[in-house]
């Protein structure tokens, strides 16, 4: 177990990756970027990487998962601002919120597939979205929710300002990525994630094999919410806000084509498509007021040209 | 006590009424081609903008006649260019394409009308109130009602009585043996899809006349149609209008009690049902 553990960890193209993220203060301004930029891109590259361990690995088709990113977000949020001025509070509160949602939903959809299994999602997802709409005195419906604050977090009798450090900030949610990314890596190449990929390739034939397929999605879907929310909840402390917009399904959309545009087969697709569609839509945004067309646009020229992703095309063209 | 009851129900009926539409059309194009159309909404809206631009030359009959046949054009165009394309891939890909549309649609409506909402007027005979007591029964939501039963009673006729019907009903069932037999299966589809985004359309006019314009229009009425369609189970069309007719009506009684609930209440059913019958009330084991 160790070995095989040891083995997962230190594959060549992980440590280039892991080089990369780690060492980005070094080069971040020299070649243009910030740390909200880059810390954002983190973030949403958290809640793609998660829905692409049901997506890409499940084969379940799941277009509600803003709903538990918005979540997390406002768990995070209500708690620092309600309960307790403290991060790491407001961010076990949020996963655990999402998390609970999550389970509830779950068995309801396990036995839908497909096209069907994608509408009731989204269906889902609205609920939410309409709570936190309706719930002004609370949530502060429309507007979103502001009035708290990151705050300083202490470990070992250390003081780590990550309210007001933005590097610090940056490397505080790299830690939470880098655990649930390695918690996601790990399940994937153990028998359970084995067996996802047995249903994603042949349902018919892994149930056959014995496999209880609806506890296995239902555990993808879980595990899948849960760090949805986890990242959710970084992005209300990046921003000191929770925008109820999080939880549309417009959203949804948009983690979605960040996982399709990196490549859907591939565990760092969706970090990589977070990057470019985060850059892109910051480039076109400060261009243009119409930057809806625009994404839009961008969604159907995906889907006719790029359907495998950028890592999708590459693996291709080596293997060809 | 009770003209709040009958108010709101007979709100809900016509709600239910936009949304059976809708849900028709989305239905229609699901059960062919297999394409969930996200971009439903934003053909409604259209319609309705369409409507309201065309009025002062046509007059509200005239729009009425003439912006879902518009918006229909619309839609045929759109199916060989981009729809055509997602036939037989992963429902992904069709799901995200026609919601790239949805985003251009809203975006391209914004810039086109403006973001301030607009009134599409309706002609005197039907804005007048019917009675005093019964205030809110004006006529033209009793016009609203019998144009959405006529174009219902029509499609089912026209689904029943006429060979395109016939081909769409077999196509539905097994469209490999159709085109097998000869018909033509890409003339089949554009057809059918245009005669679903007729029914946005006509919505989109009848919503405008109700609700106002409004860019988001569509988006706000996409989701319950959504919930109609998995509630009574995918595949039938007497069901799906059963299930619009329902959602809204639910809606409405809800807005008496707790009108804060009012959207969430649609959520709760499809989550019950869903919890007893995971195919839909009417759905067939088996079928998807």
């Amino acid at each position: 177990m160790r070995r095989f553990l040891l083995q997962q960890l230190f594959r060549p193209h992980l440590i280039v990756i892991w080089l990369f993220l780690l060492s980005m203060p070094i080069w971040l301004t020299a070649v243009g970027g910030y740390y909200s930029l880059v810390t954002q891109v983190l973030i949403l590259g958290l809640a793609a990487t998660a829905l692409n361990f049901l997506l890409g690995f499940t084969g379940v088709l799941s277009f509600g998962h803003a709903a538990y990113f918005g979540l997390g977000a406002y768990g995070c949020g209500l708690t620092i601002k309600y309960l307790a001025p403290s991060s790491t509070l407001g961010l076990l509160v949020g996963v655990v919120v999402g998390t609970v949602a999550a389970a509830i939903i779950g068995p309801l959809i396990v036995r839908l597939r497909g096209v069907y299994f994608a509408m009731v999602t989204i269906a889902f997802g609205q609920v939410f979205y309409f709570i936190v709409f309706r719930w002004n005195s609370v949530t502060g419906g429309d507007d979103g929710l502001g009035g708290f604050e990151r705050h300083p977090i202490e470990v070992v009798g250390m003081t780590i300002d990550i309210a007001h450090n933005q590097m610090l900030f940056y490397y505080f949610s790299l830690l939470f990525f880098a655990l649930a990314a390695g918690a996601m890596g790990i399940l994937l190449a153990s028998p359970m994630g084995r067996a996802q990929l047995a249903i994603r390739e042949n349902e018919r034939r892994a149930r056959f094999l014995g496999l209880v397929i609806e506890r296995h999605i239902w555990l993808a879907w879980v595990i899948s919410c849960g760090v949805t929310s986890l990242a959710g909840a970084l992005y209300a402390l990046l921003n000191n806000f929770a925008d109820p917009r999080l939880l549309y399904w417009a959203f949804s959309g948009e983690l979605v084509i960040m996982t399709v545009l990196g490549g859907m087969r591939s565990f760092w697709g969706p970090l990589l498509g977070a990057a470019l569609f985060v850059v892109l839509r910051d480039t076109i945004s400060s261009h243009t007021e119409n930057w809806m067309s625009f994404i839009g646009l961008f969604f159907v020229l995906v889907v006719l040209f790029f359907p495998r992703g950028i890592l999708g095309m590459l693996r291709r063209k080596k293997e060809a | 006590m009770t003209q709040l009851i009958l108010f709101n129900l007979l709100n809900g009926l016509i709600i239910g009424a936009f949304y059976a539409l809708m849900a028709l059309g989305l239905s229609l194009i699901l059960n062919l081609s297999g394409v969930i159309n996200f971009s439903h909404g934003g053909f409604l809206t259209l319609g309705g903008y369409l409507a309201f631009t065309i009025e002062p030359w046509v007059g509200f009959w005239g729009a009425l006649l003439i912006a879902p046949v518009l918006t229909a054009a619309l839609g045929c165009v759109i199916e060989p260019l981009l729809i055509r394309r997602l036939y037989g891939r992963d429902p992904l890909y069709s799901l995200l394409l026609t919601f790239g549309l949805a985003f251009i649609f809203e975006d391209l409506t914004r810039l086109t009308w403006g973001a301030q909402g607009l009134p599409l007027t309706v002609p005197a005979v039907l804005a007048q109130p019917l009675s005093p007591t019964l205030f809110f029964l004006t006529g033209y939501r009793l016009f609203m009602v019998a144009v959405v039963a006529t174009a219902v009673i029509a499609l089912f006729l026209v689904l029943r009585y006429t060979r395109l019907g016939l081909r769409i009903r077999a196509g539905t069932f097994d469209l490999e043996t159709v085109s097998v037999l000869g018909v033509n299966i890409r003339v089949l589809r554009l057809m059918n899809f245009g005669l679903g985004i007729y029914l946005a359309g006509l919505a989109g006019v009848l919503a405008a006349g109700m609700l106002g314009l409004q860019p988001t229009l569509g988006g706000s009425l996409i989701m319950p149609s959504f919930v109609a369609i998995i509630v009574v189970g995918l595949g039938s069309l007497p069901g799906t209008l059963v299930g619009g007719l329902l959602i809204g009506t639910a809606t409405g009684l809800t807005t008496i009690v707790f009108p804060s609930a009012s959207e969430v209440v649609i959520y709760v059913i499809m989550g019950l049902v869903l919890m007893i019958r995971p195919r839909g009330l009417l759905g067939e084991e088996g079928r998807l």
